[in-house]
């Protein structure tokens, strides 16, 4: 049996704590009592692995997943997928969701009276190359409301679940951008308490990645946890 | 150049746009080896109000102890069939339910061996980062020297124990607490 190499513990106020009153919905959700630190064992280094996923042009062009064109301003989101050492990624499983270009999900629950888009689902997904990079054309997602308090609006997001090698890798985050008035309002957003990290979530204009009269590019690239440098002693 | 993982954010309410492309309630096909169970409960709130926007998901081994991973280098066979990986969304009362096999034992780090066990990642509205925990099963005796339930104060094991269901055969149930006295057990294990 190989020494257990463990994943890095988050830097200490990069991710965000369970309880911030700000965003309402974790004051009933959030543990009372702090979580029990365990040691990385074989059941927490391993983790599922998506081999089998089909991603066709339609999983990653969430333009084309209906006869006609969706509403709204093209984009390209891409990027890569490494770890904290900046070692890639590969056969990465990322799946992603959004609202339509008025700001609208195609979700039962969501009230807001902005239209729904009949060529628009907003959801896709894409495993990363051997370099750790993916690629999503999409639309650039509307503003929404919410209740949280009084002329609540979420800024611009895109949602992303990704796989890393492990279980103890598993990451669910939203990508926002640059310049988003809504930002510095927003109780999401700004839940975790290094300001550095916040930014990070931020995507990166990217001419490269243009589409010469078609879609402007964004970048955004995902970090995972790194390795310990040394296996944990038995 | 080295830095931080990304930071996490919540799932939100519409993750079922995305994410339940991929449902995955029943991980033990036909001929995927081991005793079959039912495991039901609900994910409950502070207020003891049903979390009806959750998704949990669970990693196992199978049957002989041996996770479908490169890193598990254990001399015990591997099965096709069996990928250990479920995604089980909760319904408009809170409930779930997925049907497994139950997992052989697998080395903690000094080498001995885990009780059976899944592990679960917890993701909602309003859990701005995932809950990471893990589910037991009854009546096992490995219960008392585990590795991860002796990091537990005894008084709070049992959540992480499913319990029987009287009249059920293969059905066992284990119910999420995310706030309270009796809250789950969480474990910090990484990111
Ligand atoms: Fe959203």
């Amino acid at each position: 049996m190989a020494r257990i190499l463990p994943y890095r513990r988050p830097h200490p106020e990069t991710q965000p704590r369970y309880l911030h009153s700000p965003y309402a919905s974790t004051i009933k959700r959030a543990p009372a009592k702090p979580p029990v630190y365990l040691p990385q064992t074989l059941s927490e280094i391993t983790g599922p692995s998506f081999p089998n996923v089909v991603t066709d042009i339609k999983a990653t062009d969430l333009t084309r997943q209906h006869h006609g064109d969706p509403l709204g301003e093209r984009i390209i989101v891409s990027g890569r997928v490494i770890d904290e050492d900046g070692r890639p990624l590969r056969q990465a499983l990322i799946e992603i969701w959004q609202a339509n270009a008025a700001g609208r999900y195609l979700h039962e629950s969501d009230q807001h009276q902005a239209p729904l888009d009949p060529n628009f689902t907003g959801c896709g997904h894409a495993l990363t190359d051997n370099e750790g990079k993916y690629r999503f054309v999409t639309v650039r997602p509307g503003a929404y409301p919410w209740g949280n308090h009084h002329n609540a609006w979420r800024p611009a997001h895109i949602h992303f679940s990704v796989f890393g090698p492990a279980f103890a890798t598993r990451l669910v985050t939203q990508m926002y951008f640059s310049g988003d008035p809504l930002l510095p309002f927003d109780p999401i957003f700004n839940c975790t308490a290094d300001e550095g990290a916040r930014n990070r979530l931020i995507s990166v204009f990217d001419w490269e990645t243009t589409i010469p009269s078609q879609a402007l590019g964004y970048r955004f690239d995902i970090v995972m946890s790194g390795r310990e440098a040394t296996p944990m002693e038995r | 150049m080295s830095s931080n993982a990304t930071t996490s954010q919540t799932i939100g309410p519409f993750f079922s746009i995305g994410m339940c492309r991929s449902i995955k309630q029943n991980l033990a096909d036909a001929n995927v080896s081991g005793e079959r169970v039912n495991i039901e409960g609900r994910v409950l709130d502070g207020d003891r109000q049903p979390v009806p926007d959750a998704i949990l998901e669970i990693w196992q081994a199978n049957s002989h102890g041996k996770y479908a991973h490169p890193e598990d280098d254990q001399d015990k066979p591997r099965e096709a069939n069996f990928t250990g990986y479920g995604r089980i969304p909760t319904n408009i009362e809170g409930k779930f339910h997925f049907t497994t096999i139950k997992p052989g034992q697998v080395p903690d780090p000094d080498g001995k061996l885990q009780a059976p066990h899944i592990v679960v990642s917890v993701f909602a509205r309003g859990l701005l980062r995932r809950l990471v925990t893990r589910i037991y099963f009854p009546d096992e005796p490995a219960n008392d020297s585990d590795f991860a339930l002796k990091l537990v104060e005894p008084s709070r094991r049992g959540t992480l124990i499913a319990k029987k269901v009287a009249g059920g055969v293969g059905v066992l149930e284990w119910n999420l607490i995310l706030q309270g006295s009796d809250e789950t057990v969480f474990f910090d294990c990484g990111l």
